[in-house]
């Protein structure tokens, strides 16, 4: 499997508060990897470090074979696309804000048309184009993020509890989204989710985060059925741990 | 003439004087619009710009700035009337500029006047705009460039407001533009009102002189135009602020 993030030591802290000590772990290309704990345990700063919309504070995070300074950022952002739990919507129609990320990167008009009505499908907003992205609903909006997320056909795909406001509806179209976006684009995903379930029905590798600590990583089935770490065990056992 | 007859007759002329189109009537509207419009333009492109920068940066004095900003936003007309005045007299530091008493000098006041506010209310509209907009812009692979353009997009109807804003606040204004352009007419009657065409004579300097002369229905004329002008400025600002 080929390596595409490589964390050594990173810690990230806030003040002298400390969201992630010493994590060590690697991500491969096109798998669906998640960071499983519970709320408030570093989970979203984990994944805004590795989108570089933040900084560690010590440790070294490697991409593609390569450690990236901030000033390069733009150039890797350009490879990744992150979905919030909230999503941002532009105050425009549904077409412009799934469009944005082809606009910014000066592709042609057609090419822009066709490949937004290929997301749009994908995502089953099919007709919605020149609807107010501002009237959608929160499953709509969160699946228009989705096709404006995937458009470009970034390498990495990171997921901040995606259907963590959602009804079971949408979750499952939100789940069916992300099954396709790997199996028809081999994009890797990186998801951060408190929803054990959630976790068990999509990923391939899960690594669980308590107190800023990644305690385990390993496969699904292996964090499911038979974890190595006790406090693993008893978070998937819905028991209270902090 | 009871004091009723008065406002009534005043009024009457006051209309008959509106929808006549009466010249010098026109010119003093044309001045106004002329002058507020070129300060209002000016005063944006330099204050959209600030707030931007304001926002976007991490400058040295920033916070001064800002209170800068919101100190500017209440000056007091006669005082930026009389500084404008102080510079642009033929002995003082702007006198070469040769625009004392005319239309550029009260547009000079104006833009001091107005900037600030078009400034403080474009900062207030950028800040509003999330945080989770700007990082989304960054997520799609966007600059920060492109941040500045999602921004100023997602605050349009707020910067819209600011401008509005402002240009309704230079309609209005009297002090600084009495003081710097000095209400002048070309001399010489037409129609038997007033004195001839506006030169530097707008329609708050032009109510203040025909009020000490006693012409009243032309005061009113005039402030009839003039709250309608600003009450259109305002109805437009309010649309905007309803779409924000």
């Amino acid at each position: 499997m080929e390596e595409l993030f490589r964390i050594e030591n990173l810690s990230k802290s806030y003040e002298n508060k400390e969201i992630l000590k010493n994590i060590h772990l690697k991500i491969y290309r096109g798998e669906i990897f998640a960071f499983m704990g519970p709320s408030g345990v570093g989970k979203t700063t984990l994944l805004r470090i590795l989108n570089f919309l933040e900084t560690n504070t010590s440790g070294r995070l490697i991409f593609n074979g390569n450690e990236y300074t901030i000033r390069q950022k733009n150039s890797i952002l350009r490879r990744m696309s992150m979905l919030f739990q909230r999503p941002a919507v532009f105050n425009t129609s549904v077409f412009n804000n799934v469009a944005y990320g082809l606009v910014i990167r000066g592709v042609d008009k057609k090419t822009i048309e066709k490949k937004v009505i290929d997301a749009l499908n994908l995502v089953g907003l099919a007709g919605y184009e020149k609807q107010k992205a501002l009237t959608l609903s929160g499953g709509e909006a969160q699946r228009m993020a989705f096709a404006r997320a995937i458009i470009y056909q970034p390498d990495v795909l990171l997921l901040d509890e995606p259907t963590a406001n959602l009804d079971p509806a949408n979750v499952a179209k939100i789940e069916d989204i992300i099954k396709r976006i790997r199996s028809e684009l081999s994009t890797t995903i990186i998801m951060a989710s408190h929803n054990i379930y959630q976790v068990r029905r999509i990923a391939d590798r899960v690594g669980i985060l308590l107190n800023g600590e990644l305690i385990e990583v390993n496969t699904k089935e292996q964090i499911f059925t038979r974890p190595n770490n006790a406090r693993s065990y008893a978070f998937i056992n819905g028991e209270f741990i902090y | 003439m009871s004091s009723v007859d008065f406002l009534l007759q005043g009024l009457i002329k006051a209309f008959e004087l509106v929808f006549s189109l009466n010249p010098y009537i026109l010119s003093i509207t044309a001045v106004s619009i002329k002058v507020s419009g070129t300060a209002t333009i000016i005063s944006t492109l330099t204050a959209i710009p600030l707030a931007f920068a304001i926002s976007f940066t991490n400058i040295r004095g920033k916070q001064a700035l800002i209170t800068l900003v919101n100190t500017g936003m209440g000056l007091p007309p006669v005082f930026v009337g009389l500084v404008v005045f102080l510079m642009i007299v033929p002995v003082g530091p702007l006198g070469f500029l040769n625009i004392f008493y005319t239309q550029e000098a009260m547009i000079l006041a104006q833009y001091i006047l107005i900037t600030p506010i078009i400034t403080g209310i474009s900062l207030a509209a950028i800040k509003s705009v999330p945080q989770s907009i700007i990082e989304t812009v960054y997520t799609l692979g966007g600059s920060e460039k492109d941040a500045v353009i999602a921004t100023l997009k997602e605050a349009r109807f707020g910067i819209i407001t600011a401008a509005l804003a402002g240009l309704g606040r230079a309609l209005a204004e009297v002090g600084a533009i009495l003081i710097v352009g000095g209400n002048i007419a070309r001399t010489g009657s037409i129609g038997g009102i007033g004195e001839g065409l506006s030169e530097t004579r707008t329609l708050t300097t032009a109510i203040t002189s025909e009020t000490s002369k006693w012409e009243i229905s032309t005061s009113i004329a005039l402030g009839i135009i003039l709250i309608s002008l600003v009450l259109s400025v305002n109805i437009l600002a309010s649309y905007f602020q309803r779409r924000d």
